[in-house]
């Protein structure tokens, strides 16, 4: 009974039913720990957390920089950069946009620099969903390979203020 | 009431067991401020879901984010946190018949918690505190929203200590013989790692604070991330402690079952004190600065041994009380005595249901979302959202709700009112919650965001995603209208229910044994016959979101 002090002798090893699904439930849990490892090795989609410290105001001028260097186009007042081909993009959340717009080619990887300008915000990419974290005080890098073409929408995930719904930004990917 | 000479106990009419008035009265307390909190985040609750049900889309703006915050609260942390403490208290004393430590400690605990709770509720409304239960740096909050925090978290460990100290002196007294029952061993564990969260909550609330007093320069933003979530996380493994410990309270109080063995139950237990405070990686794992060997190692709970335990109460929860209805006689093929099982008393289904949907949706959704690589996609999306309602509300809370149609008889000593409302009020709960648990998993794989006051701007969600929304919607209502049924019963009862002292409660009902059973024809280890039908089929069920899950993943583009 669960309410009252158990028999003398409770202490036991676990028989018949119970040692078979316990020892299923192990086999079980150590082969959801080794799909992770294995998956840093065979895999494509990982989040290694690659960061390094950087004050807002110097991420914003590295952005400008990257803004002066490859500007193809406007999207909604917003210009759109091209990195070189296996070069470096940066992408500086603020309240409330997503700034520059990049484009990008498919089968090509870049350097995807990330950090906020302000508060948390959230790097949403649709309609992949693939979902990553942006702080102020973190650049925050993702080595990215676009494999499909056409428009995505960043939404920001991450509440950021009465504008956080509106947080939208563009990759172009051809 | 029959008392006995020091008049500090009563002897319960149904139990027998000599009941604590002090701690009778902290439970009482508790209870009904527990309650009143349920309500307040249930309020909240209808007001959010027919917001982001975008037919409707009630709140404006503002209202969406503070409602929010306040939902957040009342519900994961107020109503939650009231109802442990008096799980603690009874768990302390009634069944180790022994008398609670100090009521003076009693008092100042939990007149702390109240009115750092009130003071909370107070800023939030007032518009000083949209930063969300997260309150992620740098959002500053009034210095009162913390302070508020604080003292809460403060109150909880100092009823926590109560607790402590009973049960030392109750050992020290011999009280009791031997070992400590069952659930108070499981509310042991859940007071350790109570402990342990709300040291967090201390770490990271009080640098906090000092911040928005301006005394202290501003902590880093993802320091705070790393251990808000040392509270924000473990507070729900408490939940998980207290929730399995009902469980086994109810399977007991509702068909007799004991424990296949015990000491697999509280190896369980141990295994959740050991490795279950990893689990505040879940939410950094798609965060710069904390790298990948890191995230794996925390994310799994070391090698998921903490996940290890939840199926093993999976498997000896249902086995008990499988095996006590065979012993009782209903041994026909593998569910016979499914059928048989007091599906009227609203306890017991409730706690069926809290653990068929903290199982199956819950905990399978739960570790596949705390996958690293998985959780690129689904962080901070309603796939997040909708697992957790399924552990917290239709795990937790309904087993909180059910355990309170035997709380109010049996200490507040009061049959209740409507009692035919009682017998259905869990399962319009559970499918209530199970719809909006689903509706968001479902939108949230569309890639809707949580905590996103309106998903039009973005341009990119479809038909699909506002019929999952509007699921939600519908599920949400029906859930709510549950909870005020549930807190109608609840305040009916203690204002006009028949008071009960000097005989039994009434039954809900409880499973009789068949005449002629025969407990010797039941095999003792392999007599749960259906038990291992169901686990298996959990399996299955675990095995194929898994891994569907990697192939989801395997589509996007590669990133490292």
């Amino acid at each position: 009974m669960s309410l009252t002090v158990p028999e003398k002798g409770w202490y036991k090893a676990p028989e018949g039913a119970e040692k078979l699904w316990i020892g299923l439930a192990l086999v079980w849990c150590m082969v959801m720990s080794v799909m992770m490892p294995y998956w840093h090795f065979r895999g494509k989609q990982n989040s290694r957390g690659e960061a390094y410290s950087v004050e807002p105001a110097a991420f914003m001028e590295r952005t400008m920089t990257f803004v002066e260097s490859g500007t193809v186009g406007d999207w909604n007042g917003i210009p759109i950069v091209e990195p070189p081909p296996g070069g470096e993009a940066y992408l500086a959340a603020r309240m409330w946009s997503w700034y520059p717009a990049l484009k990008l080619r498919k089968g090509e990887t870049y350097r995807l620099h990330l950090s906020a300008l302000d508060l948390n915000h959230g790097f949403s990419l649709q309609p992949l969903n693939m979902n990553f974290q942006v702080l102020p005080g973190y650049d925050h890098v993702l080595t990215i390979t676009p494999t499909s073409t056409g428009e995505f929408t960043i939404v920001c995930n991450e509440f950021c203020g009465i504008g956080h719904d509106k947080m939208i930004g563009k990759i172009f990917v051809e | 009431m029959a008392t006995n000479s020091t008049s500090e106990t009563r002897t319960c009419d149904t139990t027998g067991l000599p009941v604590c008035l002090t701690a009778q009265l902290f439970i009482k307390l508790s209870a009904v401020c527990a309650v009143v909190f349920l309500l307040l985040g249930g309020v909240a609750a209808i007001l959010l879901a027919l917001t982001r049900w975008q037919t409707i889309h009630l709140l404006p703006v503002d209202w969406f984010y503070r409602i929010l915050t306040f939902h957040g609260l009342n519900m994961l942390i107020f109503w939650i946190l009231f109802f442990e403490v008096a799980v603690l208290y009874f768990a302390c004393t009634v069944p180790l018949k022994a008398k609670l430590f100090s009521r003076k400690v009693a008092w100042v605990g939990f007149i702390m918690m109240l009115v750092g709770a009130v003071m909370v509720d107070y800023i939030i409304l007032k518009g000083k505190a949209d930063v969300l239960m997260t309150s992620y740096l740098p959002l500053l909050a009034h210095p009162a929203f913390y302070l508020g925090i604080i003292l809460v978290a403060v109150g909880t460990l100092i009823g926590v200590f109560n607790f402590f100290a009973t049960l030392y002196v109750a050992k020290r007294d011999k009280t009791y013989e031997g070992s400590v029952p069952l659930v108070t061993f499981g509310a042991t564990a859940a007071a350790i790692i109570a402990v342990v969260t709300l040291l967090h909550g201390a770490i990271v609330m009080i640098p906090t604070f000092t911040f928005a007093m301006g005394w202290t320069p501003e902590p880093d933003p993802m320091w705070y991330r790393t251990i808000w979530w040392g509270l924000g996380h473990q507070s729900q493994q408490v939940n998980v402690c207290a929730m399995v410990a009902i469980w086994y309270l109810v399977g007991y109080l509702a068909t007799g079952a004991k424990p296949i063995n015990e000491t697999v139950c509280r190896g369980a237990f141990v295994l959740y004190i050991l490795f279950i405070n990893l689990a505040s990686a879940h939410h950094l794992l798609v965060d710069p600065a904390v790298g990948a060997t890191w995230k794996i190692w925390n994310t799994s709970y070391a090698m998921y041994l903490a996940v290890l335990a939840s199926m093993i109460h999976g498997f000896t929860v249902p086995a008990s009380v499988e095996m006590a209805m065979r012993y009782k006689g209903y041994t026909k093929g593998l569910f016979g005595w499914v059928t048989k099982l007091p599906w009227r008393n609203p306890a017991f289904s409730a706690a069926v249901l809290s653990v068929v949907i903290f199982g199956f949706i819950g905990g399978i959704t739960g570790v596949t979302l705390g996958t690293q690589q998985i959780n690129i996609i689904a962080h901070n999306t309603l796939r997040i959202t909708g697992h957790f309602h399924a552990t917290v509300v239709g795990g937790t809370s309904l087993a909180f709700m059910g355990l309170t149609y035997y709380v109010i008889p049996l200490i507040f000593q009061r049959d209740f009112i409507g009692k035919g409302w009682a017998r259905i009020q869990p399962w319009l709960f559970g499918g209530g919650i199970l719809m909006v648990s689903l509706g968001m998993s479902f939108a949230g794989s569309l890639g809707v965001p949580r905590r996103d006051y309106d998903i039009e701007p973005a341009g990119v969600y479809g038909a699909s995603s506002h019929l999952f929304l509007g699921i939600m919607g519908v599920g949400a209502i029906i859930a709510v209208l549950a909870l005020l049924i549930f807190v109608l019963l609840c305040v009916g009862t203690l204002l006009f229910g028949k008071k009960n002292a000097g005989r039994p409660i009434y039954d809900w009902g409880t499973a009789v044994a068949l005449p002629g059973a025969d407990e010797s024809k039941v095999d003792a280890h392999w007599g749960m016959k259906g038990t291992i039908a169901l686990t298996a089929v959990f399996l299955m069920c675990f095995a194929v979101y898994y891994f569907a899950n990697w192939k989801a993943l395997a589509d996007v583009w590669p990133v490292q």
